[in-house]
């Protein structure tokens, strides 16, 4: 079994995926990359139509933690179900000016000469439409927090969050999951925080994932602080309250994680 | 085959008997014995079938696992984690600290220290190994020429060391039995020694001296690339929007054409392969043409990070591996160097004792400097290892650099005087201060 924790803690199973949910992922002296694993290996899984944006990683990367878990991307790539972009692939040409400069290229921002985000948005428009076999469609991307680094400012990624939302999330009734990292000290005002706070607002779902307060240790990686938004009523998370929080540690292991009350760690007990 | 079932057979016809004996222990070594008997069993079995495939093999049928398929580069090995291709830093308890050493295709960070000493000297021999090992050498500065930094690099010990090792551990461990005056409580004697200094089991990388330079023969037998950044820029530039800044681009496409050029991204032919070690210098340092070291706002935030996402771009296409030294010290935006860090894939930060109090502190009286491992690489699994303790602190012997896990010093003064305590209990208190980096608030337990 797969994190079977993580399904049964965010009520999540292949069988039943939420319509219309934005899934926010962050984390601070920590990293969450775990769980843009765990999310692309579900959907696949749940035969939805997932485009990924790989910002960070390579493709081999995550294919080879995805075969970990039981999910072959390379398999799902070739059948069309996952459009996969790999945004250090074409980078360096991009970065260097080398090439004609067009806007086909999802990471022609990378040039300069385009402030904005339209040309990744037009990716993502034409990779989750016409899902055909495979519905609904899901965007996931690791990380946005990594367009700050690459000199996009925090406008223009809200400006292209939105637009993903918009049209994943309403008009497909999709799913988004976005991960952002953010820094150690939290009252800096600008770029990750800033980011971070916007797109609170905007979520449905928000997991963030925290080192331990008290430091480094073996046995517990860090704490997760799940929060569901309020969804309209009868719409609520397995709990049954409305706008619910949990706070609970983990522990990531070599094929899935696994989450617990804080202080019931085997550790611990 | 039938006759060894039916023995089989036989023996667990018996077994309720056995199981039903009062005493376990004999239980237990029973049902070993019953399973070294169906292993040893079916082991026979596997080799008849093979002898009746093969009649001349006689040997064992227990063989070596080997890779045939990959050729393997000198100075390589695959890591044991993860199998990833790994390559040692020339310095071999530093390899330990970060996971048996660096992966192909991988960016090691270094945060320098304040008078930039300890880690250029981690740059050396960063860039010894390599030529020790015949690896493709690139090295980038924009400071001191890189001929001198090269010719600088410390003398690689090619005697057999760890036989050496052994054979005084052996003479020691004679003497103490000889001696025998000494007795240990007995419930302590059975312990295994303490040891400090890291090291992992089988032998990966070199050991240097650090008192002599390499030989010159040595290091012109192998390629090597430089980048000098007054000698490449051009006498004017030409202003076209980019988020990375001239001098960067200029080092990250002398880095794309010698991948290129040397087939590092693998068009080479399989039996020419090797790696490219690539030493950058002071990456961010104002002589870069940056002002992050400057500002608090610099003009060009972002053109570094572009950089490193560039190379780390090239990196994972290509058989090389970096080893990148930014003066973080300086570095006025911490935003920023949280990036820096989050684009590398193996960060570490040196925080030497020269010139802060700590120097004359005792309890730092054998060591130079703290090291502080900020971020382990995520490869090809989900769980990314860390060290097994983060209080790490290095010391440069007279020949050698080594990093060695913190601990108090023993107290050999005959009586312990009050003063003394009050000292230990202070630098103990600092102690987990400087250890204890990473936590942040001490409000609340976690649990």
């Amino acid at each position: 079994m797969m994190l079977p924790d993580l399904g049964s803690l965010l009520g999540f199973s292949t069988e039943k995926i939420e319509k219309g949910d934005f899934i926010l992922l962050s984390d601070r002296n920590a990293d969450a990359s775990f769980l843009i694993n765990h999310f692309l290996s579900l959907y696949l899984r749940a035969g939805c139509k997932v485009c990924f944006l790989g910002l960070v990683q390579s493709f081999s990367h995550y294919s080879a933690v995805a075969l970990r878990l039981g999910v072959n991307l390379v398999q799902a790539r070739e059948q069309g179900q996952l459009v996969f972009l790999e945004g250090l692939k074409d980078s360096v040409g991009q970065l260097l000016q080398q090439g004609p400069d067009s806007e086909a290229y999802p990471m022609g921002f990378l040039r300069g000469s385009q402030t904005d985000l339209r040309s990744l948005f037009r990716f993502v428009q034409r990779s989750v439409g016409g899902a055909g076999e495979w519905s609904p469609s899901i965007l996931l991307v690791d990380d946005l927090s990594v367009l700050l680094s690459l000199g996009v400012s925090v406008e223009a990624i809200l400006d292209f969050s939105h637009y993903c939302r918009t049209t994943v999330c309403h008009q497909l009734q999709g799913n988004m999951v976005m991960l952002v990292r953010v820094g150690e000290d939290e009252d800096d005002e600008e770029g990750p925080e800033l980011l971070l706070k916007a797109l609170t607002h905007q979520c449905s779902l928000a997991l963030s994932i925290q080192g331990l307060p008290t430091g480094y240790c073996r046995d517990i990686h860090g704490q997760v602080e799940v929060r569901w938004k309020e969804r309209g009523p009868g719409a609520a998370g397995p709990g049954g309250a409305l706008a619910q929080k949990k706070l609970l540690q983990y522990k990531v292991h070599d094929k899935g994680v696994s989450f617990f009350a804080r202080g019931t760690s085997s550790a611990v007990l | 085959m039938l006759a060894e079932s039916g023995i089989l057979l036989s023996v667990r016809s018996g077994s309720p008997f056995l199981i039903g004996s009062p005493e376990r222990s004999d239980v237990s070594l029973l049902v070993k014995v019953l399973m070294n008997m169906a292993m040893s069993v079916s082991n026979t079995g596997e080799r008849r079938s093979q002898q009746n495939t093969r009649p001349a093999c006689n040997t064992t049928s227990f063989q070596k696992k080997s890779r045939s398929k990959l050729v393997s580069i000198p100075g390589t090995r695959p890591s044991v984690q993860n199998g990833q291709l790994i390559v040692s830093t020339g310095v071999t308890s530093l390899d330990y600290v970060i996971g048996g050493g660096l992966a192909v295709g991988t960016l090691l960070l270094v945060e320098e220290d304040k008078y930039d000493s300890y880690s250029r000297m981690l740059l050396k021999y960063f860039l010894a190994e390599g030529v020790v090992c015949g690896h493709h050498v690139f090295l980038g500065s924009a400071r001191d020429p890189p001929d001198e930094i090269m010719q600088d690099l410390p003398a690689p010990i090619l005697d057999d060391i760890p036989s050496n090792a052994v054979n005084m551990g052996q003479v020691t461990a004679c003497d103490s039995e000889d001696q025998g005056s000494m007795k240990i409580a007995w419930r302590y004697q059975n312990l295994p020694k303490v040891q400090t200094a890291l090291a992992s089991s089988s032998r990966f990388g070199h050991y240097y001296d650090a008192s002599k330079t390499m030989a010159r023969e040595l290091r012109e037998a192998v390629k090597c690339s430089t980048f000098f950044l007054p000698h490449e820029l051009p006498a004017e530039s030409h202003a076209e929007p980019s988020p990375i800044s001239e001098a960067y681009r200029l080092l990250l496409r002398s880095i794309q054409e010698l991948i290129r050029q040397e087939g590092f991204d693998g068009t080479a032919p399989q039996k020419s392969r090797n790696i490219l070690r690539i030493g950058l210098h002071s990456l961010g340092s104002p002589l870069w043409a940056d002002d992050i070291c400057c500002e608090e706002k610099p003009t060009q935030a972002s053109s570094l990070t572009s950089f490193l996402y560039g190379l780390r771009a090239l990196l994972r296409s290509s058989l090389c591996t970096c080893m990148v030294t930014v003066p973080s010290h300086l570095i006025q935006n911490r935003a920023i160097m949280d990036r820096v860090t989050r684009l590398c894939d193996t960060a570490i930060a040196l925080e030497s004792f020269r010139g802060s109090e700590r120097e004359t502190n005792p309890l730092y009286k054998d060591y130079h400097g703290l090291l502080h491992v900020k971020q382990t690489p995520h490869l090809n699994c989900l769980v990314c290892e860390a060290p097994d303790t983060k209080d790490l602190a290095f010391k440069l012997k007279r020949k050698q650099f080594s990093i060695e896990r913190l601990h108090l010093p023993p107290d050999l003064s005959d009586t312990v005087s009050r003063s003394s305590k009050a000292d230990v209990a202070e630098s103990a208190r600092l102690l987990s201060s400087a250890c204890g980096g990473l936590a942040t608030s001490n409000k609340h337990l976690d649990f």
